[in-house]
């Protein structure tokens, strides 16, 4: 029998960042006993990285902002095959979860007049991202965390989900078995609903701007579980990533950049991103430097620069830029905010108030001062839209009782999402995730505890501990299977697509699975990151082939999806999702399943905003 | 710079530690997180250590190099001396768990202590209120930190002194001072500042401002101006007259 510590609450949450604490206090505002669970410390999540803003049609600058432009902002961006209900609550709900974060003691940029600034970004029409310099993700943990720990939430830091657990006849959820750190012993949290808020996936990938912890937890264990994952083909890779030094590739670098005026340039010192304007957005961009300058100055009359175009847009141009030589020495493009010093007197002292940490990340990383220098930047692997399949207005998934929110949870970004979205999404999602699991708690009493599956589960993590240790004899050491899967996953399944790739990705997958089954991990069960590896790669090889096989099926390029082999739109996948699902046979399966119509009403709304 | 570097790295439990000495090959632009990273894919795999971001953002990486306190993701190699080992060993304030990692539970407890956020009621009849840029500059100030804890490690009442259950440390002056300074906010935290907090125990010698990878003045602009509040409050002879002739 295995020895197990035992915890039990109405709502549990898995994950602390964002989309967690906001679901947290939620479900404690509903009356729910609640526990959250949390694999690094409080406040270190990868929220902390969100840097440009939270989008929330405030209309504080421009007052022709509103929650309809919001909403076809982000339908138009995720191609129209995001969840509209999702992204219709999203555009109405943000602007007064933005308030509440005020109320709680968040402490935004100020217009002139004293409320809440807001700033440019990719994709939206008019100044709307909410923002603290450039560590607006940062304030926006804290400020949940700090006002969190005061609601009556047992935070269970370092402590990591292994499965859940299901009741006895298989349909809802009831808990979760958990190890623990410091000292690698399990526990066991039974709930009457779990909330997933587990964040990405960056960690499938070489080149990331994702946490150690951005292993796809939440999508890979909900999907044992018998939930659906959605589009599951469309990752994001943000177009600006540090290049150099090799060390810090792919640390981001915040959109707010461009959005503060920021330039792209080639080799040639061309501003290349004037040469392809995609046709839906050709009204809305300017056609002239001059005039995308002024647009960054909140000229009303003016129209986006195309540096403002959506990320998937973008990430491919820089990739055009480079595949065609015109890249910069370190294998990107140029991007430039000292220029602005043409246009502004004491731009030195601007660029350090607007842009923080990106002046500290280069000077210190990379001894570039982006006052006077321009940086080196390209794509790096960002966000996941799709992921676990849920309900728009109660966030449940197809399991009773499970719940996702946040990153691990899709729909609101179809296939490609606005930066500024990720913050106000778990805002307006994680409220109402927590809002109804607390609902479904009152509704239902804890179900018994099933104790095969808790010992299946601590058997499997405790195996590699007892495996051959003899590389000889092929024992393998998991930070080469994650190393190797992430080189995969990069060259294969990343920003260009094509079937050949793709399917020599699924039969390496395959190879590195077998692979994984020999890992052997050496050390005790304390404080092991080795062990703790070992047990991430599960997942990772759950989702990368989940990835793997639902963008080999969807055979058109859309958003952030792009397969060179059929480089255009289909309107047929243009009327569907994506679902992953285990068969009963164990296997992955993938089908399409059609968007369901917008309502007129909706339909009436995209219409007006052109 | 040198092809491969050594680093002594503290390992082992609270019952016994020692140093290892690793050699790694060294690249350009490389931080200490990335050899202790190597060394653990390679050599070590048990090797604990805290990290998330790799980017200065979220303070999980703080250690000691070299004996001075920083975050291991932002050292440069290139700017350590690499004729003899660089060592790397966990923060001192706090109890070890294990090799880099230390058991910094009690700063969870502490915030969970100080008087949360009050605001005024809201200016206007949408739930708003009007704040001006200069009024919050230096809140914001205190809002950068990152809570990594270098400056508890390095603050000399909690390491050396150990006063952990009558001292706050710099990390939560900072969290006061933003919340004291914080516009909208109407708690009054000055007798706890004295009494609970400890405050009096800072004898400004600034040590946290240095280790600061925010470069919050800590000193300057938290500690010295809350000293200032709480003494006008509790040790200004005109004030403690009035309130005398009050009652």
């Amino acid at each position: 029998m295995v020895d197990y510590q035992k915890f039990e609450y109405d709502v549990l949450v898995i994950g602390a960042g964002g989309a967690g604490l906001r679901a947290a206090i939620e479900a404690s505002a509903g009356g729910a006993s609640v526990g959250m669970i949390c694999k690094c410390l409080l406040g270190k999540a990868h929220t902390v990285m969100a840097e440009g803003g939270i989008a929330a049609a405030l209309g504080n600058v421009d007052d022709r902002d509103n929650w309809k432009v919001h909403f076809s902002d982000t339908m138009r961006g995720g191609q129209y095959v995001n969840n509209w209900r999702m992204a219709e609550i999203h555009a109405k709900e943000a602007p007064e979860r933005v308030r509440e974060l005020e109320a709680w003691g968040a402490v935004f940029d100020r217009t002139k007049d004293g409320r809440i600034l807001q700033r440019n970004f990719g994709g939206h029409k008019y100044p709307r991202l909410v923002h603290v310099g450039d560590r607006t993700g940062l304030e926006m943990l804290r400020t949940l965390q700090d006002y969190g720990i005061h609601q009556g939430i047992e935070v269970h830091m370092e402590c990591t989900v292994i499965r859940l657990l299901k009741d006895s006849d298989g349909s809802r959820v009831c808990g979760v078995v958990v190890y623990d750190r410091e000292k690698g012993r399990f526990q066991v949290f039974q709930s009457k609903a779990v909330i997933l808020a587990t964040g990405g996936i960056g960690q499938a990938y070489e080149i990331t701007s994702n946490s150690w912890d951005c292993t796809g937890d939440g999508h890979s264990l909900a999907y044992e579980a018998g939930a659906e994952l959605i589009d599951m083909e469309f990752i994001q890779f943000h177009p600006t990533g540090m290049v150099w030094p090799p060390s810090v590739k792919g640390i981001l670098v915040t959109e707010g950049v461009r959005g503060e005026g920021g330039i792209l340039l080639n080799s040639e010192g061309r501003r290349f991103m004037f040469d392809e304007i995609p046709d839906n957005y050709k009204h809305q961009t300017a056609d002239n430097p001059e005039e995308g300058w002024r647009y960054t100055q909140g000229d009303k009359e003016a129209r986006r620069p195309p540096e403002l175009l959506t990320r998937d847009h973008t990430a491919r141009c820089i990739v055009r830029e480079i595949k065609e030589g015109r890249g910069s020495p370190h294998g990107g493009v140029y991007l430039d905010i000292a220029w602005i010093k043409e246009k502004i007197a004491n731009s030195e002292e601007h660029i350090k108030r607007k842009l923080p940490s990106m002046y500290h990340q280069f000077k210190q990383l990379a001894g570039i001062d982006i006052t006077k220098e321009p940086m080196e930047v390209g794509p790096t692997t960002h966000y996941i839209m799709g992921g676990i399949h849920v309900d728009a207005d109660s966030q449940m998934s197809n399991v009773p009782g499970l719940f996702a929110c946040g990153e691990c949870a899709a729909g609101i970004n179809g296939a490609n999402r606005l930066g500024g979205n990720s913050l106000s999404d778990l805002l307006v999602l994680g409220k109402r995730a927590g809002e109804y699991a607390a609902k479904f708690a009152g509704e239902n009493s804890l179900d018994g505890l099933d104790e095969a599956q808790i010992e299946a589960a601590a058997e499997m993590a405790l195996e590699p501990f007892g495996r051959n240790d003899d590389p000889q004899k092929g024992a393998e050491n998991p930070y080469s299977i994650q190393s190797d899967l992430q080189k995969l996953m990069q060259h294969n399944v990343g920003i260009v697509r094509k079937e050949g790739e793709m399917q020599h990705a699924l039969e390496e997958l395959e190879r590195l699975g077998e692979r994984a089954g020999r890992v052997h991990v050496a050390g005790n069960r304390e404080f092991n990151p080795g062990w703790h590896t070992a047990l991430d790669l599960t997942h990772l090889l759950t989702i990368s082939e989940a990835i793997a096989r639902s963008a080999l099926d969807r055979k058109e390029s859309r958003g952030a999806h792009f397969r060179e082999d059929f480089p255009e739109k289909n309107t047929d996948f243009g009327q569907c999702n994506h679902i992953t699902v285990k068969g009963p046979d164990g296997k992955m399966r993938v089908h399409s399943k059609p968007i369901q119509e917008m309502p007129e009403e909706l339909k009436a709304v995209i219409k007006e905003m052109g | 710079m040198s092809d491969k570097a050594s680093f002594k790295i503290l390992r082992g439990t609270k019952q016994e530690v020692k140093f290892e000495q690793y050699e790694t090959p060294v690249s350009e632009g490389m931080v200490v997180l990335d050899a202790v990273h190597q060394i653990q894919a390679e050599q070590a795999p048990d090797l604990a250590c805290r990290w998330n971001c790799k980017a200065g953002k979220c303070g999980s990486c703080s250690a000691e190099i070299n004996g001075i306190p920083r975050l291991m993701c932002m050292t440069r190699l290139a700017d350590l001396p690499l004729h003899k080992p660089v060592s790397v060993e966990p923060i001192k304030a706090f109890p070890l768990i294990k090799d880099l990692a230390t058991d910094v539970s009690w700063n969870f407890h502490v915030k969970k202590k100080i008087k949360p956020f009050k605001p005024r009621p809201p200016d206007t009849a949408d739930g708003t209120w009007r704040i001006w840029q200069e009024d919050i500059d230096r809140v914001q100030e205190f809002r950068k930190c990152i809570e990594c804890f270098l400056c508890q490690d390095v603050c000399h009442v909690l390491r050396e002194h150990q006063k952990h259950d009558e001292f706050i440390g710099p990390r939560f002056l900072v969290h006061v001072a933003g919340l004291e300074m914080h516009p909208l906010d109407t708690e009054d935290r000055l007798e706890e500042l004295k009494k609970a907090y400890g405050i009096g125990f800072c004898n400004i010698t600034k040590c946290c401002t240095t280790v600061c990878p925010e470069e919050i003045a800590i000193t300057d602009n938290a500690i010295i101006p809350l000293k200032e509040r709480v003494v006008d409050q509790f040790y200004d002879p005109l004030a403690m007259l009035l309130r005398k002739l009050k009652k």
